[in-house]
C-alpha cells in the first residue's frame, strides 16, 4: 500500500477564514469556510483592518472544525499548506502565523502556497490534471491565463493590465446601485436582459493574451451618465447583459487562442468569477464539444476562496520537496512561478 | 509550570520562558524588523536555548494590546494557535504592563506610554502596592494633551516608561515639571517576563475567545457609525 499524504490547508488572503483537510491532493476530507461578507456589506467592500480582526477571531475555530469534520487529529497531518500571497497583507498574516504555530507545535512540515496556484489546483479535486493545460483565472483580484506544462510549474501568459474582471463587475454594479458584492447581481440581471448596448472590447496588441477592463468599465459609467443628462432611462438589465457580453467575449476569445497555440489538453476555470453563469455557459458552448480538449469547471464552493484548493496545491509542492521555514512571511505581491 | 510569554505589540519583540517564579530565558529584539518574520524563529530559539520543546509548555501568556494592530494580532494569533493546538491554557495581559517593571521601586505612579499617532497615546496608570501591581486607571486611548492635563491634578510623582515617551517628553515636562520622571533607555523596553508574572496568576478563559484588545474601533467602523448617526439625525 502506498503511503497517503494528508495535508491541512489554511487560507486567509481576503475575507474568508478557511481551513481544509485533503487526502493525496485529490480528495476533500473537510472544507470549512467562515465568510465575513455580512460584516463587510455595510462598508460596500472588504475593509482590510476589519478582515484581519475577523480572521483572528475565527482562525482556531475554523481549523478545529476542519480537523473534526475530517475526523483526524493533528498528529495525522503530514504537512500544513498556507496561502503566503498575494492578498491583503494583514489578512494573510493571520493564516501564515497560525500555520507556523501549528507546524512548530507538532514539528509538521510547512509549505507556503501561492493563492492562484490554489485556485488552479481546486480543479485537481475534481479531475486529475493532464499536461499541458491552460487555466483561465478570473476573480476579484485576478484575470490571468496560466499555462502549466507539469505539476507545480506555472507560466502566466496573459494578465490584466488594470482592473481584474471581478473588480470591473463590482464597480459597474456599484454604478448601477446594486449591493455589494455586485458580480452575482450583474450576472443575474444579464440573464434577463439583451446585449443591445454597444460597448468596447479591449483586444490590445495583436497576439497579446493580456486583458484590460478599465476602459469597458468607464464606458459603462459614461453610457449611464450621458443617458441621465439626456433624461433617458437605460434598462439596467440590458446594460448588465451588454457589459457581461463584452467581458466574456474577450475572455473566451483569448482563451480559445491560447488553448490552440499551446495545444492544451485541458482547460481549467479558476477563481471567484468562475461562479458566473454567463461565463460558464459560453465556455461550455465554445469548448464543450471539443474532442481534443477537456473543459473542467469547478462547483461554486471550489471557485470562491477556500482552503481545500490551498491544501491541494500544497500537496504537490510538499511532494516535490518544497518546505517553508518559521520565517515564512505574508507576501502580498507574491509572483506566480 | 513552564510558561511561554509573547509580546509583539510594538517595535520591540519580547519573548520569555518562565518556570514557576523563575525567568529561565528572555529574548528582546528592538528593531523595525517584521514580527511576522521574526516572532516564530525567536520563540523557537528561546525555547531551544533552555532545551524545551513546545510539548513541555504548560501555559501561554500573551500581550493582548493595545499597540500596533498588526503587531498585537501576530502575537495573539501565534499564542492562541499554540495554546489551542497544544491544549494548554492561554492568558491575555495588557501590553502596557510589560513596561511597568522599573516602577517597582519608585515612590509614586507609573505611566507606560505607546504612541498612537496624531497626538494620541495608549496609556494607563499604575502603582505598586507592597510589590503588587495595582491598576489606577485602566488602558485607554487618549489625546496626550488631555491625559497630561488630567495627571497634573494629582500631586504624586509619576514615572513615564516606554520608548515613545521621548516624543511627548517636552509636553509632559512643561505641565508636570519636576514631578515627572522617565526611565533610561534600558527601562524603556517591554519585558515579556513582567507580563508573564501577571499572567501566571490569572484565571485562563476559553482559548478560542482570546482576541486582541485594540481599545479603539477600526477607522472604517468609526466612519460607518458616524454616517449612521447622521442619517438618524436627518430623519
Ligand atoms: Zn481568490
Amino acid at each position: 500500500m502506498t503511503k497517503e499524504t494528508i495535508v491541512l490547508g489554511i487560507e486567509t488572503s481576503c475575507d474568508e477564514t478557511a481551513a481544509s483537510v485533503v487526502r493525496n491532493g485529490t480528495e476533500i476530507l473537510s472544507n470549512v469556510v467562515a465568510s465575513q461578507i455580512e460584516s463587510h456589506k455595510r462598508f460596500g467592500g472588504v475593509v482590510p483592518e476589519i478582515a484581519s480582526r475577523h480572521h483572528v477571531e475565527q482562525m482556531t475555530y475554523v481549523v478545529e472544525e476542519a480537523l473534526n469534520q475530517a475526523e483526524l487529529s493533528i498528529e495525522e497531518i503530514d504537512a500544513i499548506a498556507v496561502t503566503e500571497g498575494p492578498g491583503l497583507v494583514g489578512a494573510l498574516l493571520i493564516g501564515v502565523n497560525a500555520a507556523k504555530a501549528i507546524a512548530f507545535a507538532h514539528s509538521i512540515p510547512l509549505v507556503g502556497v501561492h493563492h492562484i496556484a490554489g485556485h488552479i489546483y481546486a480543479n485537481r479535486l475534481l479531475k486529475e490534471m493532464d499536461f499541458p493545460l491552460m487555466s483561465l483565472v478570473v476573480s476579484g483580484g485576478h484575470t490571468e491565463l496560466v499555462l502549466m506544462k507539469e505539476h507545480g510549474s506555472f507560466e502566466v501568459i496573459g494578465e490584466t493590465r488594470d482592473d481584474a474582471a471581478g473588480e470591473a463587475y463590482d464597480k459597474v454594479a456599484r454604478t448601477l446601485g446594486l449591493p455589494y458584492p455586485g458580480g452575482p447581481h450583474i450576472d443575474r440581471l444579464a440573464q434577463e436582459g439583451t446585449p443591445s448596448i454597444k460597448l468596447p472590447r479591449a483586444w490590445l496588441e495583436e497576439g497579446s493574451y493580456d486583458f484590460s477592463f478599465s476602459g469597458l468599465k468607464s464606458s459603462v459609467i459614461n453610457t449611464l451618465h450621458n443617458a441621465e443628462q439626456r433624461g433617458e432611462v437605460i434598462d439596467a438589465k440590458d446594460l448588465a447583459a451588454s457589459f457581461q457580453e463584452s467581458v466574456i467575449d474577450v475572455l473566451v476569445t483569448k482563451t480559445k487562442r491560447a488553448v490552440e497555440e499551446y495545444h492544451a489538453k485541458q482547460l481549467l476555470l479558476a477563481g471567484g468569477v468562475a461562479a458566473n453563469k454567463g461565463l460558464r455557459e459560453r465556455l461550455q458552448e465554445t469548448f464543450g464539444e471539443d474532442k481534443n480538449l477537456e473543459l473542467i469547471v469547478p462547483p461554486l464552493s471550489l471557485c470562491t476562496d477556500n482552503a481545500a484548493m490551498i491544501a491541494a496545491a500544497g500537496t504537490i509542492l510538499f511532494e516535490q520537496g518544497k518546505r517553508s521555514g518559521y520565517a515564512l512571511n505574508a507576501n502580498p505581491g507574491l509572483v506566480l512561478q | 509550570m513552564n510558561v511561554l510569554v509573547i509580546d509583539t505589540s510594538n517595535y520591540p519583540l519580547s519573548i520569555a520562558v518562565m518556570n514557576d517564579k523563575m525567568v529561565i530565558a528572555e529574548t528582546m529584539i528592538n528593531s523595525k524588523k517584521n514580527h511576522s518574520l521574526q516572532a516564530m524563529p525567536a520563540i523557537e530559539s528561546t525555547l531551544a536555548s533552555v532545551d524545551l520543546s513546545p510539548k513541555d509548555l504548560d501555559r501561554i501568556v500573551v500581550a493582548q494590546g493595545p499597540g500596533s494592530y498588526t503587531g498585537v494580532r501576530i502575537g495573539v494569533t501565534i499564542a492562541k494557535t499554540l495554546a489551542w493546538t497544544l491544549k494548554i491554557p492561554l492568558v491575555g495581559v495588557s501590553s502596557l504592563a510589560a513596561l511597568t517593571g522599573p516602577g517597582r521601586y519608585f515612590d509614586g505612579l507609573m505611566c507606560p506610554v505607546f504612541d498612537a499617532r496624531r497626538g494620541q497615546a495608549y496609556t494607563a496608570l499604575y502603582r505598586f502596592d507592597e510589590g503588587q501591581l495595582v491598576e489606577v486607571i485602566k488602558d485607554t486611548n487618549v489625546l496626550m494633551e488631555d491625559w497630561i492635563a488630567g495627571l497634573s491634578d494629582r500631586d504624586e510623582k509619576i514615572l513615564f516608561t516606554g520608548q515613545d515617551v521621548e516624543g511627548f517628553w517636552q509636553q509632559i515636562k512643561e505641565r508636570l515639571g519636576n514631578r515627572a520622571f522617565r526611565t533610561p533607555i534600558t527601562g524603556n523596553l517591554p519585558r515579556a517576563s513582567e507580563i508573564g508574572l501577571i499572567g501566571m496568576e490569572l484565571e485562563p478563559g476559553e482559548v478560542h475567545d482570546v482576541v486582541p484588545n485594540y481599545i479603539r474601533l477600526a477607522e472604517a467602523e468609526v466612519k460607518w457609525l458616524e454616517s449612521q448617526k447622521r442619517e438618524k439625525d436627518n430623519e
